[in-house]
């Protein structure tokens, strides 16, 4: 597939661009990011306003927690396994938030106790998951559940925040060059994404991520730590969706059991719209991000419109995760 | 003794009955049937009514897990199939009339076999993994549902149609007596003929069964279809419970439900082998445990905990490694031997 067989001097730069083909890595991503493009451009010229920068900015902005969550799923999907606690991990996160803070703890301890709690439940999956050979579905469903159930042991009802730091970071805004603005959620999430790349691509644990997900049986064969590894990303899944949780409660500064109910499904459809393969060692992180800016751009797309009812968002994002799936299928098949 | 305890059936019917030694001593009248009106009424004719829709499902469920599959668009079928019916009665110029019911009823299924048949196309023709193509619909299949209703609960009236879920036939309420005999149906079909042994094939190896002669992807497709159609049947029953089709909450979390009992019932997700009278009990479980846990004075909401703490048991001790590490700590003596 790559076109450098022949020497590059001998190349002129039209050459080396028409001979440019991308890697069968990348090309996932840069369908999804073509189609984020293309959206982006669709809808700059049907509406006015559209194609602002800060509509751009916004998709960050009300996404942020979303990103972190597809963060920590793609680590879990590449290993070929699957996590679906992450949305009540969310609630319980903000549950967790908010009764620490009206219990009168400093914002530091109870931003502490939510990702501590969240990265133990990760773990204890993880733990399960590898060392009793459960499916990840099945232990990741009772995560699921215990969470949700937990959230209602705090409490039934929703708590709202009213701790003046959480008020301070969810208002602030960072403001760019020309009028636009970001917040501080926004930092998070990219820095999320930075680390889990540089995590991926950079370390020893990010490449037995991938062997993982190739073949776990090879892996172990290879003597890599399989086992910590295996543990490690549902950690880690367990950890940003507890950071999502923050995230979220920043965004809605409020605590409550049905907070986050299916979101878990969001974070799967962004994952397989970037471009990772459900069968696990294919995929970026990057395309995760760019998953979740898409399904932010249907919903942003519904909301210019006015006239198109909520339910096309689902209707649309199932569609998409068809189309990129079936995609899939064929260039595996055709690449085995 | 210990092929008793070897059997797949002794865990969960052990807890099922735990369960409902807890209820006869959380409420002593717990047992109690009476007739009322012809009617039988009691809190176990209750459980009997409320798990008939999960009961349904996870019968479709055990067979779809059996090819090693799963289906998670079970619910968002409910909901069509509620939302397609209601949406027919409502539209009708006849709104009380039986045959009204009749065919928002057929139509409400055929949609739902062709559901079914959707799903069946991309696991066993494209040949994507299940958990994937069935998410497919699972997301996009509740907009459609919104899509049919417009967004809105659609009340009907109609006395025929009200008789599916709450209705009753010789004093028994029909949807324990739908469900029933859909489950006995299959029972027959898959246990009396070499129709279930066929599918287990397939579930442990596809490839081979293929093979072998056995059609896979007809019966992988089947299972599917059979899955949708026991979903729409459920869906029926909820609409009909209420008199209206509620597209974003019917059938809201009944495929884990459904999953749950089947796991509970013994059936390994990896495929391969089931066993409908564990869902039974599985599914007699599940919604035991809800009606038991408001009797005992918890909420009703810290149901999901009680859940979670199920599945870890249940997955524990059929697990056979997690099995290995207890005994071994058991009969400390033996280990050497136990593991050689």
């Amino acid at each position: 597939m790559t076109a450098t067989t022949a020497t590059p001097g001998d190349l002129s730069v039209w050459d080396r661009v028409r001979g440019y083909s991308p890697s069968s890595r990348h090309l996932p991503v840069l369908a999804t990011l073509a189609l984020f493009v293309g959206m982006f451009g669709a809808g700059g010229i049907r509406y006015e306003g559209f194609a602002d920068p800060q509509v751009v900015l916004t998709l960050f902005v009300d996404n942020a927690f979303l990103i972190v969550l597809a963060v920590g799923m793609t680590f879990v999907i590449l290993t070929g396994g699957i996590d679906l606690s992450v949305g009540s991990v969310v609630a319980l996160s903000t549950m967790i938030a908010a009764s620490t803070l009206e219990a009168g703890w400093p914002p530091a301890a109870a931003m502490a106790a939510v990702l501590l709690a969240g990265t133990a439940l990760g773990t204890l999956m993880g733990l399960v998951i590898h060392y009793f050979d459960i499916q990840p579905f099945i232990a990741t469903l009772a995560g699921m559940f215990l969470a949700r159930g937990l959230c209602y042991l705090i409490s039934v009802d929703s708590i709202p925040i009213r701790d003046d730091t959480f008020f301070a970071i969810a208002a602030h805004q960072f403001t760019l060059p020309g009028g636009y603005f970001i917040t501080p959620t926004v930092l998070v999430a990219l820095a999320a994404v930075a680390l889990a790349a540089y995590v991926l691509h950079r370390t020893r644990f990010g490449r037995t991520v991938y062997a993982i997900g190739g073949s776990e049986s090879s892996a172990m064969l290879m003597g890599l730590r399989v086992a910590r590894t295996k543990v490690g990303v549902y950690a880690i899944s367990g950890f940003c969706a507890a950071l999502a949780g923050l995230l979220f409660s920043l965004y809605t500064l409020s605590g409550y059991s049905l907070h986050a109910l299916g979101m878990e499904l969001d974070a799967i459809a962004a994952v397989v719209i970037g471009g990772t393969l459900l069968t696990g060692g294919r995929g970026l992180v990057v395309g995760s991000m760019l998953g979740v800016l898409v399904l932010g751009t249907i919903q942003t797309f519904i909301s210019f419109d006015g006239t198109l009812s909520s339910w096309w968002t689902k209707i649309v994002i199932g569609s998409l995760v068809l189309v990129f799936v079936v995609i899939q299928r064929v260039m595996t098949r055709r690449q085995p | 003794m210990r092929k008793v305890l070897a059997h797949q059936l002794v865990w969960p019917t052990t807890a099922l009955a735990v369960l409902l030694l807890v209820n006869v001593i959380a409420t002593p009248t717990f047992f109690d049937i009476r007739m009322q009106d012809g009617h039988l009424y009691g809190s176990l004719i209750d459980i009997l009514r409320n798990g008939a829709p999960v009961l349904l499902v996870a019968l479709g469920m055990t067979l779809v897990i059996a090819t090693r599959g799963i289906d998670l668009s079970v619910g968002a079928v409910a909901a069509i199939s509620g939302a397609v019916a209601c949406v027919y009665i409502a539209g009708s110029p006849e709104q009380g009339a039986a045959s009204t019911a009749i065919v928002a009823c057929s139509i409400a299924l055929a949609v739902c076999v062709g559901l079914g048949l959707w799903n069946g196309f991309l696991v066993s023709v494209l040949g994507i993994q299940p958990i994937i193509a069935t998410l497919v619909l699972m997301t996009a299949g509740r907009g459609l549902a919104m899509l049919v209703t417009d967004g809105q609960i659609t009340t009907v009236n109609n006395d025929a149609f009200k008789r599916i879920g709450a209705g009753f036939v010789l004093t028994v309420p029909l949807s324990i007596v739908i469900a029933l005999g859909v489950f006995c149906l299959a029972a027959l079909v898959t246990r009396r003929t070499a129709l279930g042994m066929l599918i287990e094939s397939v579930g442990i190896n596809p490839e081979a069964s293929r093979l072998a002669g056995v059609r896979s992807r007809t019966i992988i497709w089947t299972v599917y279809v059979f899955g949708a159609f026991c979903a729409g049947v459920a869906g029926l029953m909820i609409a009909s419970n209420t008199s209206a089709a509620d597209a974003n909450s019917a059938g809201l979390w009944i495929e884990l439900d459904a999953i749950l009992a089947v796991v509970i019932g013994g059936t390994s997700l990896a495929g391969g082998r089931f066993s409908l009278s564990g869902m039974l009990v599985g599914a007699l479980f599940i919604t035991t445990l809800a009606t038991t846990i408001p009797t005992i004075g918890i909420p009703a909401e810290t149901n999901y905990l009680f859940k979670a703490v199920v599945v870890i048991v249940v997955c524990l001790i059929q697990s056979p490694k997690a099995r290995a590490a207890l005994w071994v700590r058991r009969t400390a003596p033996l280990a050497g031997r136990a593991t050689a």
